[in-house]
């Protein structure tokens, strides 16, 4: 049994108590589930793939929001602050600079003010001791303000370099993504921008699944239970939750510059009080202590207003907002987790199991 | 620049910071839920206002009608939805965002993106060069009868102290025969009753939409996190530091600088005093007894 042995050592950084699907059924359905989203835009098309490519790149800036509030108790109103400055530093960096080797690299610096961004606004607020509820306000009166900022901009005062703001009507023309360097680069737009999202999207979850399994993300969960117990234990949980702040700035800095790339296109609307809370409603949804919840809740629930609205419905927030608070009610943990449970309950009655146990520690 | 006119804005802001701040500082600081919907229920204010209004009712009868609306709206979520989320704060802050939206989109569904306004009543004091509207003047003394009417209730009347004893020790008042879960509804309609009255005078000053509520949320925010946990000592602060700041900042460079100049004020006041402005007069207060 020497391929189960090796399969099982591959998996093991990747489960433990913090996440659901610690089991070898589980991969086995992630891999295949994955080998149908790789395959997608050859079955139905780039045109097809290029609106999937939206959903995934929602679901990154889902999983910011999951680590921080899910994982560490944060709630944050304002992942959407760090999505958007990325969007809008890629746009100006990639079009003042315009070349395949400018716009490759624009990438990591958008991300990286991003990341920025959230230092300095972590720093103030944990370092200030700013808790629980008045996180949540300060960072919703960010979004808020740079929503009126930038929809203000409109004049042709609000140039940086050649590349005008342009208010409410926001930047258009952004290019594309590009990898590799002169004639050798490629354009990342259709299927192609699919599957670098799709690849981002992946290494990220994978790489938060470790993260959360691992040392930090026993002190992120401990953080979120009781922060005067985890300090009282020698952490410094400003720290952490700095650390995680930042690390979320990233993620979402990332889904932005995706997004400003994917549609060409960013305007202030990011900021806006919708967008602002479009995240937590996914996020509430699928399960906010499950990263597979948020993303599954992402993609199923963007998909389904895309539907509505692609109809002219006006009805689309209306059931956002009834899922959202029938979600709260009665699935407080997620339906992600939810169904878990029952699966794993169902499994247990049945006596089928032969799984690690739950909950077992690496 | 003119000291009048700045002492003008001043008084504009003032209002508005308080009464866009005070029903979700209620709610807030006899709660401890932070209510996103609040500029929801502002809206539902203006919208029960300008609605009768626009059916031929006089004015100040349209308003009462605002925040009787409002209010009954209130109680009716706190009754179904709000009492469930107390010990659960940010349960309860995405649950009143949901309502917040499901309100938006649901006036947008039955009224349209715009209703016939109301216009500004009573005309205009003029002072030299400067023009200010009677009625946004007035809503100065109103502010601080709002205020005013808060602090008797809260302070000289039987609901008040029981209110107030619930809030502290819950379990205890409970043994003294208090009953919490009226005083929770209570509260949360009054709360909801303040922001119906906000939307209601507001009504004829601003152009009446379905997504009006967001313009008062920057405010209201920044107001309840700089006040601090006491809702009247607080929101008077806050309102009277946010009103000067955002009446210079705004004389200076314009309203969107205001806005700006607010949100910096919260990050330091928060940054140094993590109980707000209540917090540094509790410790003033409690220094000065000490010696």
């Amino acid at each position: 049994m020497g391929l189960v042995d090796a399969f099982d050592r591959l998996r093991r950084p990747f489960e433990g108590p913090n996440t659901i699907g610690n089991s070898r059924a589980f991969w086995v359905g992630f891999l295949v589930v994955l080998v149908g989203l790789v395959g997608y835009p050859i079955g139905f098309g780039s045109y097809a793939a290029s609106s999937a490519a939206l959903y995934l790149l929602y679901a990154m800036l889902a999983l910011s929001l999951t680590v921080i509030w899910g994982y560490t108790g944060i709630l944050s109103f304002g992942q959407v602050v760090f999505f958007g400055v990325a969007g809008y530093s890629f746009a100006l960096i990639s079009m003042n600079l315009e070349s395949a080797l400018t716009t490759m690299l624009a990438l990591p610096v958008a991300v990286g003010i991003a990341t920025l961004a959230a230092l300095v606004l972590g720093y103030f607020m944990f370092y200030g001791e700013v808790r629980d509820v008045y996180v949540t306000i300060l960072t919703l009166v960010v979004a808020l303000v740079l929503n009126t900022f930038m929809a203000q901009t409109a004049g042709s005062e609000w140039t940086v370099g050649s590349v005008a703001l342009g208010g409410f009507n926001g930047i258009p023309a952004i290019p594309s993504l590009t990898l590799g360097v002169g004639g050798a680069a490629i354009t990342l737009d259709g299927a192609t921008f699919y599957w670098f999202t799709l690849a981002v999207l992946v290494a990220s979850y994978l790489g938060l699944r470790a993260l959360v399994n691992g040392r930090f993300g026993y002190t992120m969960v401990a953080t979120r239970e009781d922060e005067d117990r985890t300090e009282m234990l020698g952490y410094d949980v400003r720290r952490v939750k700095l650390l995680v702040f930042a690390l979320g700035g990233a993620l979402a800095g990332l889904s932005g510059v995706l997004y400003a790339t994917w549609g060409n296109y960013i305007s202030p609307s990011v900021f806006g009080i919708t967008f602002a809370s479009i995240p937590v409603v996914w996020v509430a949804v699928g399960g906010r202590r499950s990263l597979l919840g948020a993303v599954v809740a992402t993609v199923v629930i963007e998909w389904f207003r895309q539907q509505l609205s692609a109809t002219g419905s006006q009805y689309a927030l209306i059931v956002v907002g009834v899922v959202l608070l029938v979600a709260i009610l009665f699935v407080p943990e997620g339906v992600v987790p939810r169904l878990d449970a029952a699966i794993r309950g169902a499994r247990d009655r049945f006596g089928t199991s032969n799984d690690t146990p739950e909950g077992t520690p690496e | 620049m003119n000291a009048l006119n700045l002492l003008f804005q001043f008084a504009d802001n003032f209002a508005f910071v308080v009464l866009a701040a005070v029903g979700l500082a209620v709610i807030f600081g006899m709660m401890g839920v932070i209510n996103l919907g609040h500029g929801e229920f502002i809206m539902i204010g203006a919208y029960g206002t300008t609605l009768s209004a626009n059916a031929g009712a006089p004015l100040p009868v349209a308003m009462a009608i605002g925040v009787l609306v409002t209010a009954v709206m209130g109680f009716v979520l706190e009754r179904t939805i709000i009492h469930r989320l107390y010990d659960r704060l940010f349960d309860s802050m995405v649950a009143t965002w949901a309502l917040g939206l499901l309100l938006t989109q649901g006036m947008r569904i039955l009224f349209g993106n715009s209703i016939p306004q109301v216009s500004t009543p009573l005309g205009n004091i003029a002072y030299g060069e400067f023009s200010y509207s009677t009625y946004r003047v007035l809503l100065l003394p109103v502010a601080l009868l709002v205020l005013g009417g808060l602090y008797v209730v809260f302070t000289r009347t039987e609901f008040g102290i029981r209110a107030r004893a619930t809030i502290q020790d819950p379990d205890t008042a409970r043994a003294l025969g208090v009953d919490t879960d009226r005083m929770y509804t209570a509260t949360f309609v009054i709360g909801s009753a303040l922001a119906g009255l906000t939307g209601a005078l507001y009504a004829p000053t601003l152009t009446v939409v379905p997504g009006m509520g967001s313009s008062f949320l920057v405010e209201a925010f920044v107001a309840v996190v700089v006040g601090g946990p006491s809702v009247l000592l607080g929101t008077t602060l806050s309102g009277g530091l946010l009103g000067t700041i955002d009446a210079v900042f705004t004389n200076l460079f314009g309203t969107f600088y205001g806005q700006i100049a607010m949100l910096l004020t919260a990050i330091v006041v928060i940054r140094v005093l993590s109980d707000g402005l209540t917090g540094l007069v509790e410790t003033v207060r409690n220094r000065v007894e000490g010696e």
